[in-house]
């Protein structure tokens, strides 16, 4: 875990529209290690998927990187060109999406799909070898009969198998990095629990790296390491997983963990929610993202943006006026 | 007081098939509902969960009869309102100020032509619930304002609404002829987290206020859990277990229940780490095969050779817990 694999720092993504520049992604930092996932959790609108594609170098226009970089493997892959780009896309890092319907090609087998990304890194593959090795991949994936299935068609798989197989192909040129964009929200749950063991056990088995990017908590709480909280494009609060769960200090977090209702709660309580509606990103609030929605919101939180602040151990860190506040009164107390 | 309680809708055997073409002059029929029996209280909320497929929404439906169903009865507050042996099939009319049903998303089912205004208003005159214009004014008001939104929200269209509150107002149609039994089929799957116990704050809120029943089907064990009296589970068109929720989530009797529930997974890391789950080997089955005896029974951790030959009956194993599995059977007798 010592080297990093994926270094972001201060990423911003905009949408240049006709009616003006969505700041999609503002500004955001982490650092992934070999073998280490980190959750991006938020809900619609937050920015976790487009700062995924940035990553992916897939934002389409009207949407641009306008600062910050994406270090990978000591490099800044958004400087790169679309040659060096499509070497780095799906062989050293790969995606896995939401909806595997729209992902794959309906016209072309499962097999042939694999053999594809197979063959497009790796032109020195005979035929027969990536055959093979995509038969293997299958079946690591845990479809069964995988020959059989190498000659089908997506509309023959169900969901479950679908998104079985798109992880067949992310990862069969061995990615350093995998994005998953909520891999499992088109999922029922019993399959949604196939998925995450499969995942889970697939990162121990090749020491890969994800990005998991969901809504779901409870996801977040079974696979991940670390947590970043997105809210309308911007960190809100960053930690190890235990810290964001046990220890939340952001009131978002905090708000977002009581508003669940829980399977393991004995109490029959009524639920806290966030009050408010999500931000109007074309017209985002001046200071604090969360501000008009915070139960604790003081005035200097409509005027500036927080400081992302260090809370914690292990980079626990949350940008709330709040810890300011606390800090100063501390110091006062002294 | 079991004995006391009233109870409001009363389902037997309810059926509904829908036609598929799978050849030349060939039809085949999807069982979407097969023999699902039960009954509602008065002033209770009802969960219905199950995955995608296993007929709950068609059941919501089919008890509105927005579905004809194939065969079965429905008895609501006493009163017969389809029986297919007695070929009994009221009009609808007069329950559909009774009973109203609020959709999953929001913005497919609001008509985005018509104006907040017109889409309350539009039940009341349906009814012919108001007398004078400056009352429809007033009433339509007057429901927006109980669920959260304001009256000026009467002009405007869908579209100017987030999701959150587009459900308000699809809740609000919903109220409009001031129903006693709401079938809610998953109001808030299509929200986001903060917005979503927002929404379930204010249905139950609604429901005391109101004394309302609902029938709330969603796939979200936790959520349904949170807002039930009692659950159901349905699989592949049949209920398999029906018990109190407290009860339903703390002693599963049936296999599939108890898998479900290993499958959600907790906001809660160490819980996680420790706990062992039942994966589920497969997929569901197609509703137009379904496999013969015990529906489960292809991916039941114990299955027996009986499961797969006779379908296990519906019945109530200690007060108040139904379900509906050959192994309950045999160590029971």
């Amino acid at each position: 875990m010592s080297e990093k694999l994926l270094e972001i720092k201060d990423l911003k993504v905009s949408f240049f529209t006709p009616v003006g520049e969505v700041k999609a992604v503002n500004g955001i930092n982490y650092t992934l290690g070999h073998n280490e996932v980190m959750g991006i959790v938020g809900e619609s609108g937050s920015g976790k998927s487009v700062e995924a594609y940035a990553i992916m170098g897939l934002l389409q226009s009207p949407g641009r990187i306008i600062g910050g970089s994406v270090m990978f493997e000591g490099e800044d892959i958004t400087k790169y060109d679309a040659k060096q780009m499509t070497d780095v896309r799906g062989n050293k890092i790969s995606m896995i999406f939401q909806n595997p319907m729209t992902c794959l090609n309906p016209v072309y087998t499962i097999g042939d799909q694999l053999v594809e990304a197979l063959t497009c890194h790796n032109s020195a593959i005979s035929k027969a070898d990536a055959k093979k090795r995509s038969i293997e991949m299958l079946d690591l994936v845990g479809i069964n009969n995988a020959e059989k299935r190498f000659n089908q068609y997506p509309h023959e798989f169900s969901g479950g198998m679908r998104q079985r197989a798109m992880i067949a192909m992310a990862l069969i040129c061995n990615p350093k990095l995998l994005i998953a964009d909520e891999p499992t929200t088109a999922l029922d749950v019993t399959i949604q629990a196939q998925i995450i063991e499969l995942m889970k056990d697939l990162q121990k088995k090749t020491d890969m790296a994800i990005v998991f990017i969901t809504h779901n908590l409870g996801v977040v709480a079974e696979i991940c390491d670390k947590v970043t909280v997105m809210y309308a494009g911007h960190v809100l609060e960053q930690g190890a997983v235990d810290d964001i769960f046990y220890n939340p200090q952001h009131p978002y977090t905090r708000g977002l963990l009581q508003s669940m209702p829980r399977l393991d709660s004995e109490s029959h309580e009524r639920m806290i929610p966030i009050e408010g509606t999500p931000v109007e990103l074309l017209d985002p609030p001046r200071g604090c993202s969360f501000g008009p929605r915070c139960a604790h919101c003081m005035k200097i939180c409509l005027r500036n943006a927080p400081p992302l602040v260090e809370v914690g151990e292990n980079g626990h860190v949350s940008a709330c006026w709040l810890h300011v506040r606390q800090a100063v009164e501390q110091k006062e107390a002294k | 007081m079991e004995q006391q309680r009233v109870k409001l809708l009363e389902i037997e055997k309810l059926r509904k098939h829908f036609p598929v073409k799978t050849g030349f002059l060939r039809k085949d029929y999807v069982q979407a509902v097969q023999d699902v029996s039960l009954y509602i209280y008065k002033g209770e909320t009802l969960g219905i969960v199950g995955e995608s497929g296993c007929g709950k929404t068609t059941l919501g439906r089919t008890i509105l009869r927005l579905y004809e169903p194939t065969s079965g009865r429905i008895v609501y507050d006493g009163e017969t309102i389809y029986d297919s042996e007695k070929k009994i099939a009221v009009k609808m009319l007069p329950y559909c100020r009774k009973i109203q049903l609020i959709f999953q998303d929001p913005s497919a089912s609001l008509d985005p032509r018509m104006t907040v205004g017109e889409i309350v208003g539009e039940a009341l005159d349906i009814h012919k619930l108001c007398s004078g214009k400056s009352e429809r004014s007033k009433r339509i008001s007057r429901l927006l304002e109980d669920v959260g939104l304001n009256s000026e929200h009467a002009n405007r269209f869908p579209h100017e609404f987030s999701g959150g509150q587009q459900q308000r107002i699809g809740i609000a149609r919903a109220l409009a002829v001031e129903p006693e039994f709401i079938i809610c089929d998953e109001p808030i799957s299509a929200l986001d987290v903060s917005i979503q116990s927002q929404v379930i704050n204010m249905l139950e809120d609604l429901q005391k206020e109101r004394g309302l029943t609902y029938l709330f089907i969603a796939h979200d064990l936790s959520v349904v859990r949170h807002i039930s009296d009692r659950i159901g589970v349905m699989y592949l068109g049949c209920l398999v277990e029906l018990a109190e929720s407290y009860e339903l989530c703390n002693t599963p009797m049936h296999p599939y229940t108890q898998t479900l529930l290993s499958a959600v997974p907790l906001p809660d890391p160490e819980k996680n780490r420790k706990r062992k789950r039942i994966l589920l080997e497969g997929d569901v089955p197609s509703p137009l095969k379904p496999p013969s005896g015990c529906r489960f029974h292809t991916r039941c951790p114990y299955a027996m050779p009986i499961c797969s030959e006779k379908e296990p009956v519906f019945r109530e194993h200690s007060p108040g817990h139904y379900a509906a599995c050959h192994k309950l059977d045999m160590e029971e007798s």
